[in-house]
């Protein structure tokens, strides 16, 4: 009886060590990822390509986009962008992929779930490996993008919070959506969500250019939200409207995570 | 205190009745059976145990507690070994106990000389560093209910745990099943083998149709519900139903099965003498001891493995 009482005992301790189970799922897949490093890698040479093709190559013919009434080379309009959408593109990935892989065919989860764990620390451990790796790759392209220049400002370090506040709003939202997927075809779902916002997100041009009708769907997005957060914040250009960002973002994300709990008992305690 | 208290106990799917109102009491350090067919509700009763299933109607204690209200408090002291092996096919034989350690927030250093000695005991300490995929069936198993050891269980729930293995390998886990059970641990186990449950239970349950239909221990159950031998008889013939009335006299009871007839009786070897003194020649004639088999045929009127 002493073990039940030490087990009740930790249910109530306090939130960093609560945390501990979700944790021991982060560790799981630290491990997984271990063997598949590869995989780890390769996340992150994709967006530092694009800011070299986007920034430097196509930046040269462009020359300057005027953003807020100042002119600023292309290069440093559009690394805030690809910074944003390489952080959706890495939430998006580990919550979809990789977590129907674990729902449908390695059963993970469901000898996860006959442990002490909980649909919460599921959705948590889950969410939290992905912000994770989220902030390395994130750290590392803000490392190269002010190597190359394309950085304006020390705030830029608080880019590095608000791509983990990006991923958290796309991975939780993102591992919701998975819990309905029946096969590896719904995946195109998620392409047709993901793609037309990273074109269309004032990722490659300013929202000007839009006529006033589309201004309001592009704003509407997620991702829109995201890149202006980290424009503001790598341009140095900061304005109370980027709080209202930071709430969009994480009102998606404990949407996502509220959702993404519900389902994964629904699903598996049946 | 009974480790496991089932009254009324029900689990529905929909307007599918899986286990339909059970009853059930599991002392601390027996080993208990539930032996039935596919679909008779094993599963489902050994999940709702398990906590991971919501009961849909009675009352269920598992070590003193309501899974709905305690679920974690529960499953951090038992050992679960679900139908199918469920393991960690990314990691190694290793990581998997050591990962799965941590699940019960078992400190690391704990849970590496913890899985030191197990892995020993299941004999799988040369295949720690491979990784899992690699393993054979057996292995496999044996990993599962090895890894379901680690946070050293009150209760170990086992569903289903030779089937499909080899004869060797379910010997093997036999034999290291019978030793957790002597160290103490509260084993409860489904299966469709009878043997198994021969060799494994003190006390069991037979399902039907999500219904207990027997309870006891496997001798006094055979004891109950057969006789103490069964005189199988084959006959070169398309419906053995055919043959029936020229030996129902001989036994207590006669079971016509598609390819022999089966004649429960005292003195198999007696019956079969006053068969041939008849005239009857079969074409093969085999005297057993009753086995918990004749038990389920007896009372459901279909064989256990379908």
């Amino acid at each position: 009886m002493s073990q039940v009482r030490a087990e009740r005992a930790r249910a109530r301790l306090p939130l960093p060590i609560a945390l501990s189970q979700p944790a021991a799922l982060v560790e799981r897949n630290m491990r997984s990822a271990r063997h598949g490093w590869l995989t780890f890698v390769s996340g992150f040479f994709e967006p530092v390509f694009y800011l070299f093709a986007m920034g430097v190559g196509i930046g040269a013919l462009i020359g300057s986009v005027s953003v807020g009434g100042r002119e600023v080379p292309y290069g440093i309009f559009v690394a805030p962008a690809l910074m944003a959408t390489s952080a959706m593109n890495g939430a998006i990935y580990d919550s979809t992929s990789n977590v129907f892989f674990k729902l449908k065919h390695s059963k993970l989860y469901r000898s996860v779930l006959s442990t002490p764990l909980r649909p919460i620390d599921v959705a948590v451990g889950e969410i939290a490996w992905a912000l994770l790796r989220g902030l390395v790759y994130s750290s590392m392209f803000l490392l190269v993008a002010t190597i190359g220049g394309f950085v304006m400002s020390w705030w830029s370090l608080l880019a590095i919070g608000a791509c983990t506040l990006i991923g958290l709003a796309f991975a939780s939202v993102g591992m919701a959506c998975t819990t309905y997927m029946r096969s590896w075809n719904d995946m195109d779902y998620v392409q047709l969500a993901i793609l037309p916002m990273f074109l269309f997100s004032a990722t490659f041009y300013p929202l000007s250019t839009y006529p006033p009708a589309l201004q309001w769907v592009v704003q509407a997005t997620p991702l829109y939200h995201g890149v202006d957060l980290v424009r503001g914040l790598m341009m140095g250009d900061l304005h109370v409207g980027l709080l209202w960002h930071v709430a969009y973002l994480a009102a998606f994300g404990a949407l996502g995570l509220w959702a993404t709990t519900r389902r994964v008992g629904t699903l598996l305690l049946t | 205190m009974p480790l496991i208290h089932a009254a009324g106990l029900r689990k529905t799917f929909g307007d599918f009745v899986a286990v339909d109102d059970i009853d059930v009491d599991v002392e601390e350090g027996e080993s208990f059976g539930f032996l039935g067919p596919n679909g008779a509700g094993k599963s489902s009763t050994m999940r709702m145990i398990g906590c991971t299933s919501p009961v849909s109607g009675g009352e269920l204690r598992v070590l003193g507690m309501d899974p709905l209200t305690h679920g974690p408090q529960v499953r951090s002291q038992l050992g679960v070994v679900p139908q199918q092996d469920a393991l960690d096919e990314e990691l190694t034989v290793a990581e998997n106990m050591l990962v799965y350690g941590r699940y019960f927030g078992i400190d690391r250093a704990v849970v590496r000389e913890r899985a030191r000695g197990l892995l020993e005991f299941a004999q799988l300490t040369e295949k720690a560093d491979s990784v899992v995929e690699a393993l054979s069936g057996g292995m496999k198993r044996r990993l599962t209910i090895t890894r379901a050891l680690i946070n050293n269980p009150r209760l170990l729930l086992l569903d289903e745990p030779t089937t499909g293995l080899d004869p060797q390998a379910r010997h093997i886990l036999w034999d290291r099943l019978f030793r957790l059970k002597r160290e103490g641990v509260t084993l409860v186990l489904t299966t469709h083998y009878m043997d198994e449950a021969e060799q494994l239970c003190d006390r069991l349950v037979v399902m039907d149709h999500g219904r207990i239909v027997a309870e006891g221990s496997p001798l006094s159950l055979i004891a109950q519900h057969a006789s103490r031998e069964v005189l199988e008889l084959r006959f070169d013939v398309a419906d053995h139903a055919e043959r029936l009335a020229d030996v129902h006299d001989l036994a207590d009871r006669v079971e016509v099965l598609p390819d022999r007839l089966l004649l429960y009786v005292d003195d198999g070897d007696g019956a079969l003498e006053s068969a041939t003194a008849r005239g009857i020649h079969p074409l093969s004639a085999l005297v057993r001891r009753a086995s918990l088999e004749d038990v389920f045929l007896r009372l459901t009127g279909r064989s256990l493995v379908e």
